[in-house]
C-alpha cells in the first residue's frame, strides 16, 4: 500500500467519533429490546389466531420483517459501495458503512431462511421447496459469504474497498431480482401483504406486525451502528499503530545515540543499551515494523 | 479494444494448444462428473435422462472453474501479469480477448459433454436452435463472470478456495436458466425456453458489461 493510501485511511480514521456512536447505539439498543418485547407479547398473547393459518399466523410477525432487513443491509451496502465508487464522494467511512451493512445484512439473509423454512414446513408440509424467492434468497446468502470471505482475504484498504464495492453492486441486481421474483415467476410464496391497496391483515395483527418492523428495524440500526464503530475503532487501531512507529522512527533521527564504542562507558554512566528499531519498552505500542535502512 | 480482444484471445488459444491442458486435463475430468452423476442417480435411467440438463450444466460450471484458474495461471506464473498491466493493450480489450478464449474452450467441452449425456444418459437431443443458442449465450455468460472473478482473486493468497465460493452464486442463475431452457428444447418440461432464453441474455449482458467496464481497475489493484 502506498504511503499516501495509509496517510488518508489514518487521517479518516482519526476523524471519526467513537464516544459519540457508543451513544447512539445504546438508544437503538434500548429501542430495540423495547419494541421487541412489545412485539413478542402481542404477538403470542394479544393478537388472535388467524382463521385460515391458525397459530402459525404468528410467524408474520418474525419472517416479513426480518427478510425486510435482510434486503435493507445489502441495499445499504450497494448504496455505501456506490458513494465509494463515486470519486467525488469517496471515503473510507462509505467502506465502513458499506462493510457493516453487508455483514447485518448476512445475519439477517441467514435467519430469513431459518424463518422462512420453519413457515414452509408449517404452511407447505416441506422445509424447503424450490420456490424462485427461496432459491435466489439461498444464492444471496451464499453471494454475501462470498464477499465477506472477499474482504478477509484482501489486506491493502483501498484495494479491499474497489474489488469488495464491485461485487457489492452485483449483489445488489440479485436483490432486485430477489424482490420481483414473485411477480416474474410462478412461485408458492405469499406476495405482498402490507404494501397493497386493500392489506390482507387488519386490527392488532396489523398492529403486531407494524411494531415487528419497528422492532426488527431498530436492531438492525443498533447492529450496523455497532458494527461500524467496531470497523472504525480498527482503522483508528491501525493508523495509530502506524503513526507511533513514525514518531519512533523520527525520535532516532532527531536524538541519534552518543558516539560510544560499544561495550565502553563514560566515567558514572551506565552502558548504551544496543538500538532498537521501532518503539522503546513501556513506550506506545507499534503494530508496524519499520524497516531501518 | 477488438484487436487487443483478437491479439489475448489467439495467444491464451495458442498457449493451450500447445499445452493441451484444457484437451488432457479439464475434458475427462468433465466425462468423469458425468460418470459420478450416473453412480449417484444408481444409474436409473428414466430419471438420468430427464435430469439431463441440469446435470450437463453442472458438470459445465466445474469445469469453467478450472478453465478460467488455468487462464489467468498462465498470467500469474513467471510475473507475465505485470507485462500484460504493462503493455499498451486496452483492459477491456484484454478481459474481452482472455473470456472469447474461455468460451471457445468451454464450447468444446460442452460438445464433448453433449455427447456424454447422449451416450450415458440416453438423452435425446432436439430443438437445435434452442439448445445451440441458450449453449452459445449461457457459455458468453460464464466465461465473463469466471474471467472478472479471476481477475478479481488473482492476487490473493487464498484465490484456489475464494474463486469457486464467489463464482459458484454468481453463475447459479445462468445454470438455472440454461437448465430450464434446455430442459424445454428437449421437452423434459413444458415450459418456453425462449422466455429462458431472454434471461440468459440478460445476465450474460450484464456480466459482459460489468467486467469491460471493472477489468481495468481489476489488473490494477490484485
Amino acid at each position: 500500500m502506498s504511503q499516501e493510501r495509509v496517510r488518508t485511511w489514518a487521517s479518516a480514521a482519526r476523524s471519526g467519533r467513537p464516544a459519540r456512536a457508543a451513544r447512539l447505539t445504546q438508544v437503538l439498543g434500548w429501542a430495540a429490546l423495547v419494541t421487541l418485547g412489545l412485539t413478542t407479547w402481542w404477538g403470542l398473547w394479544v393478537s388472535p389466531p388467524d382463521v385460515v393459518q391458525g397459530q402459525y399466523v404468528r410467524m408474520l410477525y418474525v419472517h416479513p420483517a426480518v427478510a425486510t432487513m435482510c434486503y435493507a443491509g445489502f441495499g445499504l451496502c450497494a448504496l455505501a459501495s456506490v458513494a465509494w465508487l463515486w470519486p467525488r464522494l469517496r471515503s473510507p467511512r462509505w467502506d465502513r458503512l458499506a462493510v457493516a451493512g453487508a455483514e447485518v445484512g448476512a445475519v439477517f439473509c441467514g435467519a430469513t431462511l431459518v424463518t422462512g423454512s420453519i413457515w414452509g414446513r408449517a404452511s407447505w408440509g416441506v422445509w424447503w421447496t424450490w420456490d424462485a424467492r427461496l432459491t435466489l434468497t439461498a444464492i444471496l446468502f451464499a453471494l454475501s459469504l462470498g464477499y465477506l470471505a472477499l474482504r478477509r482475504a484482501i489486506d491493502d484498504p483501498h484495494s479491499r474497498a474497489l474489488v469488495s464495492a464491485m461485487v457489492a453492486l452485483l449483489m445488489a441486481l440479485t436483490v432486485v431480482v430477489d424482490h420481483y421474483a414473485t411477480s416474474w415467476f410462478v412461485t408458492l410464496h405469499q406476495g405482498e401483504t402490507l404494501l397493497t391497496p386493500d392489506p390482507t391483515v387488519h386490527g392488532w395483527q396489523l398492529a403486531t406486525m407494524l411494531m415487528s418492523f419497528v422492532a426488527f428495524g431498530s436492531l438492525f440500526a443498533w447492529m450496523v451502528a455497532h458494527r461500524y464503530r467496531l470497523e472504525l475503532l480498527e482503522d483508528r487501531y491501525d493508523a495509530e499503530g502506524y503513526t507511533s512507529a513514525l514518531a519512533a522512527r523520527r525520535a532516532e533521527g532527531q536524538a541519534p545515540p552518543e558516539p560510544v564504542a560499544p561495550g565502553r562507558a563514560a566515567p558514572g554512566q551506565p552502558a548504551p543499551e544496543p538500538a532498537t528499531t521501532a518503539g522503546a519498552p513501556g513506550g506506545p505500542p507499534s503494530k508496524v515494523e519499520v524497516r531501518v535502512s | 479494444m477488438w484487436r487487443d480482444a483478437l491479439l489475448v484471445a489467439g495467444k491464451d488459444l495458442r498457449i493451450e494448444g500447445s499445452s493441451k491442458v484444457a484437451l488432457n486435463q479439464v475434458g475427462p475430468y468433465s466425462v468423469v462428473v458425468l460418470l459420478l452423476f450416473g453412480f449417484a442417480f444408481d444409474q436409473d435411467r428414466p430419471l438420468l435422462t430427464e435430469a439431463a440438463p441440469g446435470l450437463f450444466w453442472i458438470a459445465v460450471l466445474f469445469s469453467a472453474v478450472l478453465a478460467v484458474q488455468r487462464s489467468f495461471a498462465l498470467e500469474t506464473s513467471d510475473g507475465a501479469v505485470d507485462r500484460l498491466r504493462l503493455s499498451r493493450l486496452e483492459p477491456a480489450g484484454i478481459f474481452l480477448g482472455k473470456a472469447a478464449a474461455v468460451a471457445v474452450q468451454l464450447l468444446l467441452l460442452e460438445g464433448l459433454l453433449a455427447l456424454g449425456v447422449v451416450v450415458l444418459f440416453h438423452a435425446r437431443l432436439a430443438g437445435a436452435a434452442l439448445l445451440g443458442a441458450s449453449a452459445l449465450v449461457a457459455t458468453a455468460g460464464i466465461a465473463a463472470a469466471g474471467v472478472a472473478y479471476a481477475a478479481l482473486s488473482m492476487g490473493l493468497r487464498v484465490r484456489e478456495t475464494l474463486l469457486p465460493l464467489l463464482l459458484a452464486p454468481v453463475l447459479a442463475p445462468i445454470v438455472l436458466a440454461s437448465t430450464e431452457a434446455w430442459r424445454s428444447a428437449l421437452g423434459v418440461s413444458t415450459g418456453d425456453g425462449w422466455r429462458w432464453l431472454g434471461l440468459l441474455g440478460g445476465f450474460a449482458a450484464i456480466y459482459l458489461a460489468g467486467g469491460v467496464l471493472s477489468f481495468g481497475a481489476l489488473m490494477e489493484e490484485t
